[in-house]
């Protein structure tokens, strides 16, 4: 079994001397403007949880049927996205004329500066250059700090799983993408309450809507800069504090953290500089205080 | 003026305290072990809005917190070279040692993958924007720096006297060898790890105050501040000598032996310093921010912070500054028990009180299979500690009660 660990480990410093490069890289890579998104229009939604349907049916989720997920009763309880369910559509009050609520499908928001990624000390978490925040269960210690670190509260756990639980969360459907195909939820949505494209697009289309209809719509798109922009983005008849989406500022949440660390380890200066001042400290002061003194260090 | 000597504490080893330790601590490792064939869901109450419980921090945020002692009393004696404080590096390295030692086990079971947790050492995986990377690395480095600063001692005690039982004898002469190599090369850089062990724990220390920083939404205001990591690593100081005392008083009563009140009030007379700076530093980041406002809304948030700064920094900060308090073993340890506590308690309010998930139905509260394993690795951590004081020379004992052995490498450490 030690032995094993060992080879391991003499594979691991052939490998580092190749990818010795690679591991100065930083995650700063903002998503260009080629990057793509999708715009949730929750004025639009019908909240028929057929996204749900299709996110379950092309992640392999549950065993579940499509009756299952006809019950629009389950709705009203603020569920929210867990391992076996990538989406949910919760409803809210958007002060429809006809009384009835409005809908808004919640998944990972798939930030152009994740917190989750920022966090994750093996790089299990990384953002796309076409969007998706993807997870690799391969290098994953299962800590959980991306859990902690999520803004949104997207990221759900295998508990369940002793052996090889995962991080459960949207993938955005990155592989379909990769193929030039949209995202599961996106093909089945009836309504169009889910617009995929360009995230630049989407953003002029949110604002062209706006204008459009401003009594249909809050002036505000909800993830053109929340915690420094989203891929997915929403469209809300109300303050999107009325909704089930978090209020946030316009920073991104690694800036919190990397600003202290990437300070403490500038170039290294300060670590070497508090190894020498107590290096010094330890040479200059010997002389004075040990001057007549016989004593050992047998103690 | 020759130093007491350390040497190995002859005492039985179980006492009926010792005994109901051992009982906790196998009712810990058999949750433990269960904890490995079952998983996180069948053992802890952690769900997806609640993703870190006890285990991170008692197990890991307190563990790394209390094991401070190590670094202080080693920067105190050998960077800052009072002398006089010698006899505590050893206990207090002991600490530290196991200390990290058990963070890493109860770590290794709060890991959903345990199995993965070399993965920070392979490159291609680094990840520097990580806060909980630089604190692995750090804690990795810093633990084998603890071991070979423990190698001294080692060699102290069976250089010369390897004596292996029946066929093993075969390799006492490459035993001997083994111990008079480290001695000798460890003799000459001794002095350099020690230095790394400080600078390793300023670094991991203060980043462990810097992990929750990332979730400023979720964090109460009382405890959400960008200068978490200096609170953290000034707390940490603090907690050093206060760990050290706590334990030399348990361990003598323990033992029967004479607690060297000399040294402990020596080391409670810094206390009050570095517990002012602490505290000061925590008055005008709560008045910066505008946060003090919710100390008095009589929340259980701010009664846990008041319960941590006024029971664990303020009350400990007056007992030590009184100069008859510290020369009573009674009063030292409560000081030194007010402020290990205090430091224990902000650790489980950042970690736990503070936290406050967006979308939590139900608050966390441990399982009694979380509680069990912490305490039963707590209760390991002692017996541990018990059995290694009876076979190194770590405790000092008044002089003449057993012959000092010294040896290179703690000669050349006196001279550099």
């Amino acid at each position: 079994m030690k032995r094993r660990d060992i080879l391991k480990f003499a594979g691991a410093g052939g490998a580092m001397l190749l990818a010795g490069q690679a591991a100065a890289k930083t995650n700063r890579t903002t998503t260009n403007g080629d990057a793509f998104g999708v715009l949730v229009d929750t004025t639009v939604c019908i909240g028929c949880r057929k996204c749900e349907w299709g996110c379950n049916q092309t992640n392999a989720l549950t065993t579940q049927d499509a009756k299952a997920f006809e019950d629009k009763t389950v709705c009203q309880t603020h569920r929210r996205p867990a391992a076996d369910a990538f989406t949910v559509v919760n409803a809210f009050d958007g002060r429809r004329a006809d009384g009835q609520p409005s809908y808004m499908k919640i998944q990972c928001l798939h930030c152009d500066r994740p917190a989750c990624v920022s966090a994750c000390l093996v790089g299990a978490l990384q953002k796309t250059p076409r969007g998706p925040v993807v997870y690799d269960a391969w290098k994953c210690m299962g800590c959980r700090y991306c859990m902690v670190a999520c803004p949104f509260q997207i990221p759900a756990y295998e508990y369940s799983d002793p052996l090889t639980p995962r991080v459960r969360k949207c993938t955005f459907c990155a592989d379909r993408l990769a193929e030039g195909k949209r995202p599961g939820c996106v093909e089945i949505c009836p309504n169009e309450a889910l617009m995929f494209g360009k995230r630049s697009e989407l953003v002029s289309l949110a604002y062209t809507r706006i204008r459009q209809f401003p009594d249909r719509y809050v002036d505000h798109v909800y993830g053109e800069h929340e915690a420094g922009g989203t891929s997915w983005m929403y469209l809300a008849p109300v303050d999107f504090v009325k909704t089930e989406l978090p209020a946030l500022g316009s920073k991104p949440m690694p800036e919190y953290t990397e600003t202290i660390q990437h300070g403490v380890f500038k170039w290294f200066i300060p670590p070497v500089l508090l190894y020498g001042l107590l290096g010094l400290s330890m040479v200059s002061l010997k002389s004075d205080e040990r001057d007549g003194k016989g004593d050992g260090h047998g103690a | 003026m020759a130093h007491d000597a350390a040497a190995p504490v002859r005492a039985p080893y179980f006492t009926t305290g010792v005994k109901i330790l051992t009982a906790i601590a196998g009712i810990g490792i058999a949750v433990y072990l269960y904890r490995l064939i079952a998983g996180l869901g069948a053992v802890t109450n952690l769900d997806n809005q609640y993703p870190w419980g006890i285990w991170i921090a008692i197990d890991v945020a307190c563990g790394v917190a209390l094991a401070a002692g190590g670094f202080t009393t080693a920067a105190l004696v050998h960077i800052f070279h009072q002398e006089k404080y010698h006899p505590v590096v050893r206990p207090a390295l002991l600490t530290a040692l196991l200390g990290y030692t058990f963070v890493v086990i109860g770590l290794l079971a709060d890991l959903g993958r345990y199995y993965n947790v070399w993965h920070p050492m392979i490159p291609f995986m680094w990840q520097g924007n990580s806060v909980l990377f630089e604190v692995g690395i750090c804690v990795m480095i810093y633990l084998t720096v603890l071991y070979i600063e423990f190698v001294p001692i080692v060699v102290e005690r069976f250089a010369g006297r390897v004596h292996l039982p029946g066929r093993l004898s075969a390799l006492n002469r490459l035993g001997e060898a083994a111990l008079r190599l480290a001695d000798k090369t460890l003799g000459r850089f001794l002095s350099l790890f020690l230095i790394a062990g400080v600078v390793l724990s300023c670094l991991h220390q203060s980043s462990l105050g810097t992990l929750m920083v990332i979730a400023p939404t979720k964090m109460h205001p009382l405890w959400w501040t960008p200068m978490s990591p200096l609170l953290f690593l000034m707390s940490a100081v603090a907690v050093g000598f206060p760990m050290v005392i706590f334990e030399s008083i348990l361990a003598s009563r323990s033992f029967k032996l004479k607690p060297e009140l000399d040294i402990l009030s020596g080391l409670a007379r810094i206390i009050p310093i570095l517990l002012g700076f602490y505290f000061a530093v925590k008055v005008v980041d709560l008045v910066l921010r505008g946060a003090w406002v919710y100390l008095f809304d009589g929340s259980p948030a701010s009664v846990m912070y008041i319960l941590e700064v006024g029971g664990g920094v303020v009350l400990p900060l007056v007992i030590l500054m009184l100069p008859k308090a510290r020369r009573s073993i009674g009063w030292l340890f409560a000081g030194a028990a007010l402020t290990v506590g205090g430091v224990a308690l902000n650790r489980i309010n950042v970690f736990l009180v503070a936290y406050r998930p967006l979308y939590a139905e139900k608050t966390y509260f441990p399982s009694p299979f979380e509680i069990a394993l912490t305490v039963g690795l707590i209760a390991l951590l002692v017996l541990v500690y018990r059995a290694a004081v009876m076979i190194f020379p770590v405790i000092a004992l008044p002089a003449g009660a057993a012959p000092a052995v010294t040896r290179n490498a703690d000669k050349a450490l006196a001279g550099a």
